[in-house]
């Protein structure tokens, strides 16, 4: 804001305003082209549902609750409130299996230089542009061998492997620039590998942990193609799943319903980048991560 | 990179033992004393890689492999009926299949439309914001946090109703006296509205760039405003030569992303592809070819082929980079 200040001093001239006000005019339309769906789709959950698609207006003079509870139960014997359940048990343990292996992973690729650390460092920065439909196959091949489909399991065990290598690859980037002299003077006090890592590096990294579980909660409640690949019955559908479901059986046309189960899904999502916002823009800005 | 044998050197020889005493090892080894520091450094690397070493052969390598594999045989579920078919998968996918070829086409049409584009809007935005704009954070959460739900069902489920018969978009056409269609049903703008979907996820390049746009030495600029360079020559000959390497990054991921797309076309067409093929992406196509009809080597050819053309853009990109990429060598 000072910069701004100090850029409109030196520049208080006709054409530097008209311009100023251009920039803000096209950057105010062009964002409220942006989020106009994510509006219209508040709106229209809020409203009376036999008026669901004709309404373009985002105000809505009576406001009702009803498409939540229609909504909440619609789908199935289970209604929404399993899927939300399915799809916390899923984002969350994905969340501590991918901080946890992926913080082991990053420490010996940025910390220990041991044999063989660069010929493991290239494999996994590789492992980055893989497109998962090489293991899609192979993989449901194996975790239906192990009897696992129609469990979370296939969800969730592979985070424990830090399959994500873009997790590993953010931390290994911040776990770099910690100084040599902390985890040096733990080393004089006599301190292993394993106290290292949890006593200083773990706690000096908070942010870029919070980063990677934030992205990581994202990611895997976003996530279809696999829970649509692995997850069989209904008990044990994710939110995306459902909603799905719920698009290709509303000949019910209960739009209304069915727009305030797909803002309730988007809740967490906004609810994580908000509470993290400055961390996740660093990590996209370093990383790349989407 | 950062680390050195020099610090190896330095661990205590304690070190190791507070941390594995009392901790039952999955493999044998000679007394601890008979350990140099280094080997002592190795031991714990792989003490804390095992979950990914795990991760990687298991997940990711093994899977690739037999993905290869079974890319050769008529693999349909059971081992019992199971053949080596040789090339024959490849050779229906390139010369029988007409869905094959349609759902290049779509993607294809896909990547290298929208994806250009996308990057010009977040290029274009994030300039913008970086003049010292007013409530710039306001502005990058605004445009951010569509990316951030791009490749949700929510999304697409809301896209259906935007762009549909009845849609919103239009009613808002008709305030215009335009007489819309349902875009999504006509297989002429079907995968238009895709693809802006994916140009309106701009926010995840565009803070990439803002990054990279304050990188840029505002001594280049002063210099280039005392010779008299206007704003135009300033962005082509300043900015955009500094930022390229970040062009190059970004159109890197976009490319990748934009190859596997899946769940916005899913739910888009409700998993068909339709109307008359015009979403059938590839990804698309393998999903009912190995799940649908379960025809899973022939859906792992297409996977290896994915793979190829993947990395085959990637490296595409990356050697045009050579011509337009430009690494300052005096900063």
């Amino acid at each position: 804001m000072t910069t701004t200040a100090l850029v409109r001093r030196r520049h208080r001239t006709v054409p530097y305003i008209a311009r100023r006000t251009f920039i803000h005019v096209g950057l105010v339309s062009a964002a409220f082209v942006m989020v106009y769906p994510l509006l219209w789709m508040t709106a229209t959950a809020f409203r009376p549902s036999e008026q669901a698609l004709i309404e373009d207006s985002l105000w809505v003079p009576q406001p009702t609750v009803e498409n939540f509870v229609q909504g909440w139960n619609a789908v199935g014997q289970s209604g929404f409130g399993v899927f939300f359940l399915n799809s916390f048990i899923v984002a969350g343990l994905a969340v501590i299996g991918n901080v946890l292996s992926c913080a082991l992973a990053a420490y010996a690729f940025a910390r220990l230089p041991f044999r063989g650390r660069k010929f493991w460092f290239g494999l996994m920065i590789g492992t980055i542009m893989l497109p998962i439909h090489v293991l899609l196959i192979p993989q449901y091949l194996l975790f239906n061998a192990l009897g696992w489909v129609d469990t979370f399991l296939p969800l969730i065990v592979p985070k424990f492997l830090a399959t994500e290598a873009f997790f590993v690859f953010l931390l290994v980037q911040f776990f770099r620039l910690i100084p040599r002299e902390i985890t040096e003077a733990g080393r004089i006090d006599g301190c292993g590998h394993p106290r290292i890592f949890i006593r200083l590096i773990l706690p000096l990294s908070v942010p870029a942990l919070t980063t990677a579980a934030a992205f990581s909660f994202i990611w895997s409640w976003n996530d279809f193609l696999h829970p649509l690949i692995y997850l069989t019955s209904q008990s044990n559908y994710t939110v995306p799943i459902a909603l799905s479901l719920f698009v290709d059986s509303s000949g019910t046309s209960n739009y209304g319903a069915l727009f305030a189960m797909s803002l309730l899904s988007l809740l967490p999502v906004i609810g994580f980048f908000l509470a993290f916002q400055k961390l996740l823009l660093d990590g996209i800005s370093t990383t790349g991560l989407k | 990179m950062i680390d050195t044998h020099g610090h190896a050197a330095a661990e205590s020889a304690r070190s190791e033992t507070s941390g594995a005493s009392g901790r039952p090892r999955r493999r044998d080894r000679p007394p601890r004393s008979a350990w140099t520091e280094s080997q002592r450094t190795t031991a714990a690397g792989y003490a804390f890689l095992t979950p990914w070493l795990i991760g990687f052969f298991g997940v990711t390598l093994l899977p690739m492999l037999a993905s290869l594999v079974l890319s050769f045989t008529n693999f349909s579920g059971s081992f019992r009926t199971v053949q080596w078919i040789g090339f024959e998968n490849y050779r229906l996918m390139f010369t029988v299949d007409p869905a094959y070829w349609q759902s290049v086409r779509v993607t294809f049409t896909y990547v290298l439309v929208s994806v250009p584009i996308m990057l010009i809007f977040a290029l274009t935005v994030a300039t913008l914001l970086n003049k010292g704009i007013a409530m710039l954070g306001l502005y990058r959460t605004i445009f951010y946090v569509p990316s951030l739900l791009g490749t949700s069902v929510a999304i697409a489920v809301l896209w259906r109703f935007i762009w549909g018969e009845t849609g919103l978009l239009n009613n808002v056409l008709d305030l215009f006296g335009i007489v819309g269609r349902s875009w999504i049903g006509h297989p002429d703008t079907a995968l238009l509205t895709i693809m802006v979907l994916n140009v309106w996820t701009f926010g995840s390049p565009m803070i990439i760039f803002l990054a990279g746009l304050r990188q840029v030495p505002a001594e280049l600029y002063e210099a280039a405003a005392l010779d008299g360079a206007g704003r135009r020559k300033r962005f082509w000959h300043i900015t955009l030569p500094s930022i390229s390497p970040v062009i190059l990054f970004n159109g890197i991921l976009a490319v990748i992303g934009g190859f596997q797309a899946f769940t916005q076309v899913y739910v888009v067409s409700g998993g068909t592809g339709g109307p008359a093929g015009s979403t059938l992406f590839y990804t698309l196509l393998l999903y009912q070819r190995a799940f649908g009809e379960l025809r899973f080597g022939y859906a792992s050819a297409m996977a290896w082929v994915l793979l190829l053309i993947i990395g085959a853009a990637t490296a595409a990109v990356f050697a045009s980079g050579r011509y337009w990429v430009y690494y300052g060598d005096e900063r």
